[in-house]
């Protein structure tokens, strides 16, 4: 069982033992750092970590020097959830032969990936580790962009996007390809607790954050970390265009439990049209021009379809 | 506690149960694999020992061999003994990690019972793969008999895991030949081979949580080629007397003596093959008959070590030698063998070393390579000595269809 860590307000929460060092190379703005050091602090106990090959990586280890006051661990691009479950798998081998150093500590086990390195090339590791059931959590930080070679789209990448692959032109309006379910496809996978999570609430981030750490198996998160790169917005406007997300509902934030169990965890008061959303961001700039307005229309009919869907899985119950 | 198994001195182990057993007696800690032809046999028989109660170590069945390589090296960092099996199409798709495994300095051991790779598709053996490793900064042992998979699949725990070395370390076998061929075998007693390979000692694990480590970092210009040179000059210095040490331990225990090049008939021959693997024996076989019927002062060099490359002691074994004959059980695609250019390294750098040399490319895909054959190529080294030069072209190809093949000279 995780010892869940009481964090009441933010103050609390900007006091706590900091594991995840602000000396790093991660852009002024970035959301990354918010969220890696709320998964951090949900919990007191040990914690090995690993990072695939991405922005985090690149910005906190960087020879001769280390952002992490944890055991963490970098090896390619596609297997950071392979690192961290072999590392589970030793941890189980030493506990059973009475062979591990500090034999009352109960850690936990992070992999933490972008949406190029979860939804693309990392998604076979990934799926083989939660088919293989370790005890372990998987966290996405999706952008919806390679961000850390200068913005190729990914499958992470929503429709309309401009991004350096999908690039709006004369005859483009950026990516045309639909964003992959990657909580669905997890939750198929049989893994206890799927969630989405969102570093704007962080309250909400914190419980889920504890109910995967207190989750027995493989646990699937998939953190909306707003880009002020890629996504092009002025970088004190992090929190503020992540709260255009989750009102709009661009990213709805709900769990799945053990499979099927969808509880929505935020409802906006007032839900806002996505255009107020993607009018803040230059990735979107493009569609406002007259002959891309189908593609902010279809961009809200699909979020309209999403949450009618999510209410409905909710109250099914199944 | 895992249950010991009662060993008999002589039990009948093709190469996969030789390997098999060693990994069970060094009481490995975390196993990640993927079964690929023909090293399938080495997990199904882990998987095996698990089942019956002889294994309490993780076995964790992966998705893929890079994920297998993968889970190792998470497994290794945290601080555990780790070991894998391979081949083929499943090394090469292990060869990214394969870079990061030893360039964090992780001591996994790897079973690589060798076999072609396609296109075509080919599941015999030959030399294809333990090529492709060979720059991917890892010792490589290489094993000519089933009990030598087994010896060395013990010494490679102790080489690789001792603190001065901290390097991965491949143990290679022929695919078939060796993997898939019984023999007898002297093994060790359950307690006799742990006593030898001894206790994981853990260095700078993750798992040691007050004093937390970071692993596979970034580094550019400023420190790249420092953490390259300082590995490539492990390799270079510390490696072979740490094998060499680890050899005289293993001669006391067992009187099995073995060493960094294995050398037959050496004492006064004049025409020499190099070769690895199950050849080694073949070629054994035929210096001595054709040293018998022909009084050709054959002699045959068999390479215990491939990784690091023991330049010195060939420079030493071929000195006095009047030809060599360098055989390559792989595609040179495009150029000279590994094996003859290696040693053309050596004689380039050895002073009074005159031996002219061939190249013969031979065994691809399984192809045979018998008594006959071998004694056709030391008849033709024998020639070569005789006139005091190459008479024939650098590189043939040995018993492939159509006209005969061979570059560079006539």
């Amino acid at each position: 069982m995780a010892e869940q860590k009481k964090i009441k307000n933010l103050k609390s929460f900007s006091t706590t033992a900091d594991r995840f060092e602000g000396a790093n190379l991660l852009c002024p703005g970035c959301a990354h750092s918010i969220i890696v050091r709320e998964v951090l602090n949900a919990t007191n106990d040990d914690l090995v970590l690993s990072a695939a090959t991405g922005c985090l990586e690149v910005s906190t280890a960087v020879y001769p020097y280390t952002s992490w006051d944890a055991s963490w661990i970098h090896i390619g691009f596609e297997n950071a959830a392979t690192a961290v479950a072999g590392a589970e798998a030793m941890h189980k081998a030493l506990k059973r032969k009475g062979r591990l150093l500090q034999p009352d500590r109960n850690p936990k086990f992070v992999a933490f990936g972008g949406d190029g390195a979860s939804y693309d090339i990392g998604f076979q590791w990934i799926s083989g580790a939660f088919e293989r059931g370790h005890d372990m959590m998987y966290v996405t930080l999706d952008n919806e962009v390679y961000a850390n070679t200068g913005g190729q789209s990914s499958g992470a990448t929503p429709i309309g996007a401009s991004t350096t692959t999908t690039p709006a032109g004369r005859v483009s309006y950026g990516q045309k390809r639909q964003k992959k379910d990657m909580l669905a496809i997890m939750a198929a996978h049989g893994s206890p607790y799927v969630a989405q999570v969102a570093p704007n609430k962080w309250k909400d981030m914190t419980k889920k954050i504890q109910k995967g750490f207190a989750a027995e198996g493989p646990v699937y998160i998939n953190a909306m970390s707003a880009c002020t790169t890629e996504w092009k917005f002025p970088m004190q406007d992090t929190i503020a265009v992540s709260d255009l997300a989750t009102d709009s509902l661009m990213f709805p934030l709900y769990e799945i439990v053990n499979g099927t169990e969808y509880n929505i965890t935020y409802r906006p008061k007032n839900i806002i049209p996505v255009r107020d959303y993607l009018a803040v961001q230059g990735r979107y700039k493009h569609l406002f021009k007259p002959e891309n307005a189908h593609i902010i229309e279809k961009l809200q009919a699909d979020v309209d379809a999403k949450w009618e869907y999510l209410q409905r899985r909710e109250e099914a119950r199944v | 506690m895992a249950d010991k198994m009662e060993l008999k001195s002589v039990e009948v182990w093709d190469g996969n149960m030789a390997s098999a057993q060693a990994l069970r007696q060094s009481q490995v800690d975390v196993v990640a694999a993927y079964p690929i032809t023909p090293s399938t046999p080495i997990v199904e028989n882990y998987a095996g020992f698990l089942a019956n109660g002889y294994i309490d170590g993780e076995y964790v069945m992966v998705e893929s061999e890079h994920a297998a390589m993968s889970g190792c090296i998470g497994a290794s960092a945290a601080g555990g003994r780790v070991a894998t099996a391979t081949s083929s199409q499943g090394f090469a798709l292990m060869v990214e990690t394969l870079y990061q495994a030893s360039g964090m300095r992780l001591p996994i051991v790897l079973h690589v019972v060798n076999r072609a790779l396609a296109a075509p598709l080919n599941v015999n053996g030959d030399h294809s793969d333990m090529y492709l490793g060979r720059d991917s900064g890892w010792i490589q042992l290489d094993t000519f008999t089933p009990q030598e998979a087994y010896d060395m699949g013990l010494c490679a725990f102790k080489i690789g895991e001792d603190h001065d070395i901290r390097l991965p370390v491949m143990v290679h076998q022929d695919g078939f030949i060796s993997s898939h061929t019984a023999q007898n075998i002297n093994p060790l007693s359950d307690d006799d081979a742990y006593a030898f390979v001894g206790e994981f000692q853990p260095m700078n694990a993750m798992l040691d949580f007050e004093k937390p480590a970071t692993y596979g970092t970034q580094t550019e210009e400023d420190w790249h080629f420092e953490h390259k040179a300082r590995q490539h000059n492990d390799l270079m210095t510390k490696v072979f007397p740490k094998i060499e040490e680890v050899f005289a331990e293993f001669e006391a225990k067992t009187g099995r003596k073995y060493k960094l090049v294995e050398d037959y008939y050496m004492e006064d021959a004049e025409v020499v093959i190099v070769a690895m693997g199950t050849t080694v024996e073949t070629a054994k076989l035929t210096a001595r008959i054709i040293r018998e019927q022909e009084g050709i002062k054959a002699g045959v060099i068999g390479l215990r070590v491939v990784r690091p490359f023991p330049f010195e002691k060939l420079a030493d074994l071929l000195k006095d030698v009047k030809a060599i004959g360098a055989m390559d059980r792989s595609s040179p695609n495009g150029t000279v063998g590994m094996l003859y250019n290696e040693i053309a390294g050596v004689m380039a750098g050895t002073a009074e070393m005159n031996a002219v040399m061939t190249n013969y490319i031979y065994g691809l895909g399984g192809r045979d390579m018998t008594v006959e054959m071998l004694k056709g190529i030391f008849r033709e080294l024998n020639e070569n000595a005789k006139a005091g030069k190459r008479l024939g072209a650098i590189q043939r190809f040995i018993n492939v269809r159509g006209p005969e093949l061979s570059f560079l000279g006539k």
